[in-house]
């Protein structure tokens, strides 16, 4: 006994080893998922019952900010055309947080919002009232490419998330890994979207260009 | 005979272990490499657009997915965008069916929540889509998810 402990080892115990390699090997067995979950996000409407007449929704003209996109992929921006959708965000913010007529409510609302923001209401009397009212609706042909969809679609999304990320002073990417589970996240989350809903009207595509 | 007995007194009665490590990471490139998720093929055509508002579902259970795009073998089944649900390829009307199918696998609790990852084709129109969305509708599954990846920022 007592001659086997004396005695030096040459060679460095490596049993554990395998333990690592298998605690490696499990971890990658339970955590290995496909990357590809992410995506926009969006909620259809619900089903429209065939006996109720759909709603007569009567809003000021100047709440609404219209885009069309046409079978050629051209743009319509509140009657005015465009090639791309460069540049739409921009207007798509302005135009959320343009504050021309805002009731009480909204005059609270605004009382509230940081200096950067409240510094870009431009208040003209021919864009929305304020953020409650405003609606970005976006229109296609059925022949319109997805992807030009999907462009204008993330910009307006794009609008929307600026103006809640810098409400609570987060980066736009911060605010859209809020996650919502726990308190805190829930309050920021709560605290950006309060009186500014997220208003993207996606209207049912015309038969043209398309079958 | 007492040559032998000289020479066994010398070596260790351990087991060498050394070689051990070795095998299983041997094990573990071998699962890392070969590990295969989703054991599904796709039948269309699938170059996912970019965009830069992404957001991560945290339930991934909850989540089917539907493929839609030209399909990849068109001297069988065209060259007209189809929609494929699981391993095949299906017509607009039969999504309620399987919507109702996948929402049966769920829990419960969760089958309200169900979200339907669309994994849709750059070159496809809309049309298509607005078919399937309103089939969606039809079948009360409203959570859409336009899958999409990260697109740089050119500016």
């Amino acid at each position: 006994m007592a001659r086997s402990k004396n005695r030096m080892s040459n060679e460095i115990n490596a049993g554990s080893m395998a333990d690592i390699a298998f605690l490696l090997l499990i971890f990658f067995l339970v955590t290995t998922t496909i990357a590809s979950d992410k995506g926009i996000l969006n909620v259809l409407p619900p089903k429209q019952d065939p006996n109720v007449p759909p709603p007569d929704i009567k809003k000021n003209e100047r709440n609404i900010f219209n885009v069309l996109i046409n079978a050629n992929n051209d743009l319509l921006v509140e009657g005015e055309y465009r090639r791309t959708a460069a540049g739409l965000d921009k207007d798509f913010k302005d135009f959320i947080m343009n504050f021309g007529a805002p009731d009480e409510d909204a005059a609270a609302l605004y009382n509230t919002l940081p200096a950067s923001l409240q510094s870009q209401a431009q208040r003209k009397p021919d864009s929305s009232d304020h953020p409650g009212e405003a609606v970005i609706s976006i229109k296609t042909n059925r022949g319109t490419n997805y992807a030009v969809f999907l462009e204008v679609f993330d910009l307006a999304k794009k609008a929307y998330f600026d103006v809640y990320s810098e409400r609570v002073g987060l980066t736009s990417e911060q605010y859209r890994a809020l996650t919502g589970d726990d308190e805190a996240s829930k309050a920021l989350q709560d605290k950006g979207k309060e009186g500014i809903p997220m208003a993207i009207s996606i209207a049912e595509p015309d038969k043209v260009g398309g079958n | 005979m007492s040559k032998f007995r000289k020479k066994k007194l010398g070596g260790s009665d351990q087991i060498n272990t050394s070689a051990l490590p070795d095998i299983i990471f041997m094990l573990l490139f071998f699962f890392m490499v070969t590990t295969v998720l989703r054991e599904q093929d796709v039948l269309v055509d699938q170059k996912i657009p970019q965009s830069s508002q992404l957001q991560k579902l945290q339930n991934k259970t909850l989540i089917s997915y539907i493929f839609i795009g030209k399909p990849k073998n068109t001297s069988l089944y065209g060259s007209e965008p189809r929609v494929q649900a699981n391993d095949v390829l299906i017509s607009s009307p039969e999504i309620v069916q399987w919507v109702n199918q996948e929402r049966d696998k769920l829990p419960e609790a969760d089958r309200g929540s169900i979200t339907i990852s669309m994994k849709v084709d750059k070159d496809v129109k809309m049309g298509p889509i607005s078919d399937v969305q309103t089939e969606l509708r039809n079948a009360d599954a409203r959570k859409v998810l336009y899958a999409s990846t990260k697109k740089l920022d050119k500016e």
